[in-house]
């Protein structure tokens, strides 16, 4: 069995452990396995939307101990499931909790582990990944030669597909509540919006927006164009009052939308290894020389302060954003 | 309170790469080793921690004779002692966890302190494998930390905001970039790092379990084009083509 560590959010399936499912039913296609979806929390409504990407077997484990996360705690979960099903692959979502839970879960099995993938394949009944490596300057091919192989997907990357599973449903037990360590408590939600790691459109501002308050305007791109603001280093470390969750690159977060849209930023390597697996890459910069545009599908060769809004202002006319 | 950092060497963020001709491996040539960026703000928050409360704090890597560079500047900045374990410390994390974790179980750590990721091999999966082997709490990517008596309190990113973890000690715990803003190493503790030994030990054995079977680098992207025109006509053309050519909307 292929079983895919599943997240939910307001009784829904969260878009990146759907696209680890579609992958995973893929992968079982492929390889003649069964896919299971895995679920744990203190309710797992909503959990029987996993047939809908063709789960076989739907397993819950609901229990008041696990309403909180707790890395240890889920992390014997995933464990045991994998154990009790006989699974030979464990995969799940790239995301906070997904990377959290997914190599404590590799060492208790003693299972190699392969981070952020954006490529699976079976060769010969194991899986095997391709995933970036020095933040996106090499991809490297990771082979197995432990029983069980995990794996966590990129969002974004994998595209969705609906199959529908058997999607039988079966409940596990929850552990009794003595965890190591528990999320107290959720702090600073921003807004809903999606994360960079998740974005399909992101717009990035660099040292060239001149100060914090003038990201207002790729907000404003941003909104239009059903996006969110990233930032360059530089732009964070400014003192312009940007968190560092903002920072796109090596040494911030690696993202891969279809349309990322750089404001003001030069491309420096390490700016590039975070946003270089875009699928397309819009640049604006007034210096014609700057080496964002070897890499950018269009290029603008201007004064962001005027294209930007000018870009709100036809996105907004063109209706683009609102579906 | 005994403190353990582990600190990986990575190549410099400015380094090009290049595949080696076993198609599989990092060309070595050129390329300049430094601490990976995450894991010296888990050395400062050590010695933050040994300077606010008193520690003893342990630096410890994985690799071979150049990453004595890294335990020597871990020293300057303040690390009382160094250890080496001899071994891959590029390769699989697991393996990497279970070298760490042979070293480090029966010594009375309370706290393990690393990068959130290094930033080579990127798996981000070290400190919570090694808190798994060590069957001690975790708390990952964090960008605050506060210790009880026996307890931390530690706040980590995740999509949109952040989470405050409560655990018992020991404890892993993995550094994110605004933890704290690491000092630079003062000419005496570099004259004193330079009299410390750093202990040498054959790592354990830990055959890996996931490999790297070939490293390419990315497929070169296709030759963009310039939108010419005043900004209002740039701004069209650039919608027009993303909806039309890219089909992005
Ligand atoms: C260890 C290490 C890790 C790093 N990690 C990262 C990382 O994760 N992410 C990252 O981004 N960087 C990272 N950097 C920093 C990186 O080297 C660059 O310094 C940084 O990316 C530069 O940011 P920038 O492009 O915004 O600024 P600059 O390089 O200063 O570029 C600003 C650009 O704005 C343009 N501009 C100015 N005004 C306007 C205007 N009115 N209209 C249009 N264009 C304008 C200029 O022509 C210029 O090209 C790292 C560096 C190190 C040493």
């Amino acid at each position: 069995m292929i079983l895919v560590f599943c997240e939910l959010k307001d009784g829904q399936i969260r878009k990146p452990s759907a696209e680890a499912l579609s992958e995973g039913r893929r992968l079982a296609d492929a390889s003649g396995k069964k896919l299971g979806a895995l679920f744990a929390g203190a309710s797992c409504a909503g959990s029987a939307e996993a047939a809908k990407y063709g789960a076989d077997v739907i397993l819950t484990a609901e229990g008041a101990s696990l309403a909180s996360y707790s890395s240890d705690a889920f992390a014997q979960l995933v464990a045991d499931a994998v154990k009790a099903k006989g699974a030979t692959v464990l995969l799940a979502a790239a995301t906070a909790m997904g990377k959290d839970v997914a190599p404590r879960a590799a060492a208790r099995m003693g299972a190699g582990y392969a981070s952020d993938v954006t490529g699976l394949a079976m060769v010969d009944g194991k899986l095997q990944a391709v995933r970036p490596v020095y933040a996106g300057k090499a991809f490297a091919t990771t082979t197995f030669t432990s029983a069980v192989q995990v794996a966590t997907t990129r969002p974004n990357v994998f595209a969705l597909a609906e199959k529908a599973g058997a999607g039988a449903a079966e409940a596990l037990a929850a552990p009794a509540g003595s965890f190591k360590s528990i999320v107290k408590e959720i702090l600073a939600k921003a807004g809903g919006k999606v994360d960079l790691t998740e974005a399909n459109v992101i717009v990035s501002g660099g040292r060239g927006m001149k100060d914090g308050a003038n990201f207002k305007i790729l907000e404003d791109l941003a909104d239009a164009l059903g996006g969110v603001v990233g930032a360059s280093r530089a732009a964070v470390d400014a003192g312009w009052g940007l968190p560092h969750s903002m920072q796109v690159g090596q040494t911030g977060k690696v993202v891969s939308p279809t349309l990322y849209i750089a404001c003001g930023i030069s491309g420096a390597i390490q700016h590039i290894a975070g946003m270089s697996g875009s699928k397309f890459i819009v640049a604006i910069n007034k210096d014609p020389e700057a080496p964002i545009f070897k890499l950018a599908s269009y290029g603008i060769v201007g004064d962001l302060f005027e294209v930007v809004p000018e870009l709100t202002k036809a996105a907004q006319a063109m209706g683009i954003g609102k579906g | 309170m005994k403190i353990l950092v582990a600190l990986k060497q990575v190549p410099d963020t400015e380094t090009k790469i290049k595949v080696a001709a076993d198609g599989r491996s990092l060309d070595p040539a050129d390329v300049k080793w430094i601490t990976g960026p995450y894991d010296e703000y888990a050395l400062e928050e050590a010695i933050r921690i040994k300077e606010a409360k008193g520690a003893e704090v342990v630096a410890l890597s994985v690799g071979g004779d150049t990453a004595k560079e890294v335990l020597r500047n871990a020293l300057a900045l303040g690390a009382d002692s160094a250890v080496l374990l001899k071994g891959d410390g590029q390769g699989d994390a697991l393996a990497v966890a279970q070298m760490i974790a042979t070293y480090a179980k029966d010594k009375g750590f309370d706290l393990i302190l690393c990068g959130n990721k290094g930033i080579g091999g990127d798996n981000a999966a070290m400190g919570p494998m090694l808190a798994e082997l060590l069957g001690v709490a975790q708390a990952n990517v964090v960008v605050k930390l506060e210790l009880g008596e026996g307890t931390f309190r530690a706040e980590r990113e995740i999509e949109g905001g952040s989470e405050m973890v409560e655990g018992s000690l020991p404890a892993v715990i993995t550094a994110q970039k605004g933890l704290n803003e690491p000092r630079y190493a003062s000419l005496k503790g570099i004259m004193a790092a330079k009299k410390k030994t750093i202990e040498e030990l054959e790592a354990a054995a830990a055959p890996a379990v996931a490999v790297v079977s070939a490293l390419a680098l990315p497929p070169e992207r296709p030759a963009g084009r310039r939108l010419e025109g005043e900004p209002a006509a740039q701004a069209q053309a650039l919608l027009q083509a993303l909806k039309d050519e890219a089909k992005v909307f």
